[in-house]
Formats: structure tokens, sequence, C-alpha cells
């Protein structure tokens, strides 16, 4: 058990509600006092997980475990699912439709960049059922180190 | 912890404790405690919103008044550009300088001309591409708080240079002291402020150790004189000095224009520039230089020290500044004056978080998060904060008890009578008194 949790519903159908899930996390990360690099990490991986189950998967969910060492974020969506998870993987790589890309997203770098703010992270997708997304941030960790 | 100086306070007989503070409050500083409002000192950023939207005119800014000029020999006047704004039909900056001179400025130097200073500066530094991307103007003293109390990751993406006022009294003293023979101390420095945080901004600066400025003076105090005297005018001085870069910082998207790259955007009003803030700090805006950020709508003519309509003023500036050069005032070639930027760093203030161990902090907020959905979430403001929230915040600091929530009230108020009818109801079987 964490010590604190949160969950959250990411509507599908609503590109402008899209981040603000992880809005609020990084909201209540800053009151708790939790440390600023991590707090910008969490953010970003987050708020790219979020776009992804937006344009991709019709919406999902979002459980947030917060720890004083770390933060885990899980992001479960029925969507389509990702056929090759290594491809889905390289910058610049992208399925997001036209119209996605008008609005400047679906530039390819969604799972890149979340691999690259997060310390830890693993996809779990079947195509036909959907994909979840496994991300851990520890604070204090330098990018070196990552 | 240190002590705070505020322009902005209440004015506690005016205060008829309703909620319209609390809600427009960007730091949610504000409280309604025993019917009146409260500021909390440490979070107040001295944006002005609260006198902007108070119907009762209970918050109000303190300024240095005209009186304090008599404390020097030699006074010198610091009009913000947003002062040329104020008046109708002014082709010409000059009538304004010289109706500050027969008010008993012995010399008035233009904020403008910094600015230019303050603008090639920027453009040396980014040039040199040795700032964090995209830079954050530095201009304006609420949103550098705002960053100090609220986004602790962009304190070192601020431009570590002065803002034009304070450059503007350092030459402007300097050159006094050149021209008068007298020592720094009886020469007064007063800016003639659009907003009050300019006015603590003098008090109790940042980035640098002690403000040049001897006090700031509200536009909306000189008006009524100066405006006077500018139509009694016998002759007309020539000391405008600055162009169309410098005139141009009393409006929004003026610094930013001055860069001369296009790779900037400007946001101005308060709540517009939370939210840019907000993207910068998740990265989402990549691809700009510079970020040009005003608390006031319309940049400081916006300021609610002004008098005029922000846009009216606006229009008005643009036209004055039509037919001006370019720019007047250059930097003398190689390395940035010292005297121009900050001698300190812009420190994070933790005045918004919960606690300082974190361990408590996160029983904090998981008591906070419970607590909260004990609430309405209508956000009603009787309880005196701001949000359902930020109240349940309160009441976890154990600044507040649950029932001073009315809808947390009637429960409970309900279940005591229902308590109590059932009770009558039983009261009605029981043998009456002398019966048995």
């Amino acid at each position: 058990m964490s010590m604190l949790s949160l969950n959250y519903q990411v509507p599908g159908d609503d590109f402008t509600r899209a981040g603000e899930a992880s809005g609020d996390v990084k909201h209540k990360l800053k009151k708790m006092g939790y440390e600023p690099d991590a707090i910008r990490r969490v953010a970003i991986a987050m708020y790219e997980g979020e776009i992804n189950m937006v344009i991709h998967a019709g919406g999902g969910e979002a459980i947030v475990d917060i720890d004083p060492d770390k933060v885990e974020i899980r992001l479960v969506d029925q969507g389509p699912g990702i056929a090759d998870v290594n491809q889905a993987m390289q910058a610049g790589w992208s399925t997001a439709p036209d119209n996605v890309r008008s609005l400047g997203f679906g530039a390819g770098m969604g799972l890149p960049n979340m691999k690259k703010y997060s310390d830890e992270m693993t996809v779990e997708s079947e195509v036909g059922k959907g994909t979840t997304v496994f991300m851990t941030v520890f604070p204090g960790r330098k990018e070196e180190e990552r | 912890m240190a002590e705070f100086y505020h322009s902005v306070t209440l004015n506690e007989s005016k205060c008829v404790g309703c909620t319209n503070c609390i809600k427009r409050c960007p730091t949610e500083a504000i409280r309604v405690r025993n019917g009146k409002a409260v500021i909390a000192s440490e979070r107040c950023i001295d944006c002005g919103e609260c006198i902007r939207i108070c119907p009762h005119h209970a918050k109000r800014a303190r300024f240095t008044h005209l009186s304090r000029l008599s404390d020097y020999e030699y006074n010198i006047a610091l009009p913000a550009p947003a002062l040329y704004g104020q008046f109708n039909n002014l082709d010409d900056i000059d009538y304004v300088l010289t109706g500050l001179k027969q008010m008993g400025f012995h010399e008035v130097f233009e904020v403008s001309r910094a600015a230019e200073l303050v603008s090639e500066a920027t453009r040396k530094l980014m040039e040199e591409g040795n700032l964090k991307r995209p830079v954050i103007s530095s201009a304006c003293p609420a949103v550098v708080r705002l960053i100090r109390v609220r986004f602790p990751d962009l304190c070192d993406h601020v431009l570590p240079l002065k803002a034009p006022m304070e450059t503007a009294a350092a030459m402007a003293k300097a050159e006094a002291v050149e021209k008068t023979g007298l020592p720094l101390e009886k020469i007064g420095c007063f800016f003639l402020t659009p907003c009050p945080a300019k006015v603590t901004d003098i008090k109790m600066p940042l980035g640098i150790e002690k403000s040049m400025v001897d006090g700031a003076i509200a536009i909306s105090e000189v008006f009524p004189e100066l405006s006077h005297k500018m139509d009694h005018l016998d002759s007309v001085e020539p000391i405008a000095n600055s162009g169309i870069i410098g005139v141009g910082w009393a409006t929004s998207g003026g610094e930013s224009a001055a860069l001369l790259n296009e790779k900037y955007l400007a946001a101005d009003g308060i709540e517009n520039v939370i939210r840019v803030l907000e993207e910068i700090e998740d990265e989402r805006i990549g691809e700009l230089d510079f970020i040009e950020l005003n608390a006031c709508a319309g940049g400081c003519v916006g300021g609610v020290l002004c008098v005029e309509n922000p846009y009216v003023a606006k229009a008005r500036i643009q036209r004055l500044r039509k037919y001006l050069p370019v720019s007047q005032n250059h930097l003398q070639g190689g390395p940035i004056p010292q005297v121009m930027g900050w001698n300190g760093s812009l420190e994070f203030s933790n005045v918004l978080t919960l606690s300082t161990d974190l361990k408590e902090a996160m029983q904090m907020m998981v008591e906070i998060d419970k607590i909260e959905e004990e609430f309405p979430g209508l956000d009603c403001g009787a309880c005196g904060a701001p949000t359902c929230r930020a109240f349940a915040e309160d009441v976890v600091k154990g600044v507040c008890r649950k029932t001073e929530c009315v809808f947390v009230y009637r429960k409970k108020m309900q279940k005591v009578a229902s308590t109590l009818s059932e009770l009558e109801g039983e009261a009605a079987i029981l043998p009456k008194e002398g019966e048995n």
C-alpha cells in the first residue's frame, strides 16, 4: 500500500480535458513539497500518457501511487492495443490521425518522452484488448543515472 | 521567518466579509475570519487583484505620498511609461515631463530610457545563450513573486536583470550626484507607479539587496495635479529621450517585441499568466525563447493605480509611439554593466506547502482528500475559504472546524432535530408525572 493513492478517469471524447489528471497530480505533489525535479518528470511523463489514452484508446484510467521515495503511475486503457511496442517506442513513429496532428499532437514523441522522463517504464499491450503502461519516478535521481 | 511588507492592505471598517476577494486571489492568500478579510502575509504577491475586485473598496494599496519630497534636497521623478497613456489628446511626452517638474520634482528621468537598455542587455544575454530557455521576464514583480511561491522549477528561468525602474534610479542618481554635487542620501528618487507590486518591490526587492528607489507614488495620486499643471504650461522643456522600444514597455507585448526575435509569447492577466507558467513547467512550450508575463490585463497600463481604462491607455500609447525613433538609449558596448544585473538568485519559497516534512505533508494530503468529500463542492465561500478544497486544507491544518461549513452544520442540526423528535415520540408513551 502506498501512502497516497490517486485515481482518475481520463475521458476519451474530450480533447480539451486532456492533461487534467496530470495537472492535479502535479498540484498535489507541489502542495506536499515533493522534490521539484521529480514533480516535473511525473507531470510530463503522465501528461504524455494521458494524451496517448485520449488520442488512441478512447480514454482510460490513471492510478498514481505516491510514497516519499517513489511515484508509480499506472495508465490502463481498453483501446486497440499496440501491435509492436518496440516500434512504438521509436522517436517519431506515430499512428495518430491527421485531425490530431493538426492540433500539434501525434509527433511520435509520446512513448519516447515517457521513457525519457520516468526512471522505469514497462508497457503491456495486447491488440484488441488494451494497453497498460507502468512508470516509476524516483525523486533525487539525476538524468545520467537513469 | 522574515517580516513581510505589503502594499496591499485591508481597510477593516469597509470590509463586509463578502467572498469576492478570496475567490480572486491567485495564491489563495485571503480568508474571511470573524466577518473580515485576512491576508496571509507570506502568501500575498501584491498583484492587486483583490483591490480590483472589491466592491466595497476595502482593499487598498499603500504608497508614498507627495509630501515625502520634502525629505530630500533634490528630487527625481521616475515616470513609468504607463503614465503617458493616462492623458487624452497627448501628442508630446514632454508635456507630461514638464508638468512633473512644475509639481516640484527637480529632475525627471523616464523609466522608458532604462527600459531600452534592459531590452538591449536582454538581447545580448539571449545571444550569449547561457540562460535557461525559455527565459521568463523579470519586469513584473507580481509575476516574479508568483513564480517564487508556486513554480519552484521555473525560478532559474527568470531573467537575472533588474527591472527598468531600478536601472533608471541608479542612472538618475549618478547623473544627479554629478550635476549637483550633493551626497547620495540627499537625493530622492520616486517611481510613479501603476501598481502596488512595485511599491512592495522597492521595500522588499528580489534578486537585489536594496532598492535605489526611495518611494513609489501612485499614478492616481499625481494625476489630478499633474493634469492641471499640464493644462497651464508656459513652455515645454525638451526632456523626453526614449523611443518606440522604451515606451512600448507600458503595454503587454512591448518588452518582447523589443527583442527583435519572433520566438516569444506575451501573456497578460494573472489567470493567463498562471496557465502559461503551468505549460512551461510541463515542457509543453518548447519552441519559444522568451516569455513576457504581466499580472495585469493589458500590461502595466492595467495596473490598479492607473486612472484610465487599460485599453484606452494602450491605444493612446500606440499613437504616441508612432513618430518616435526606435530606440534612443544604447549600451556602450562591452559587457553588460554590473549595475543592471541581479546580485542574487531567485529562491523558491515554500509558503504554499502543507508541511516541511514530506511524510507529514502526505498524511495531511490523505486527510484533506477524505475530508473534502464531506463538503458539497459548491465552493460557496461561506466558510471564509475560497474553495471546499482550500477549506479542507484549513481544517487539516487545524485552523478551522468542519462545522464552519454551513452544509456540514445543517446536516448536524438535522441529526440533532431528528433525534429530538424521536425522543419526543417516545416521551408520549412514558407515564406522565405523578401517574404512577
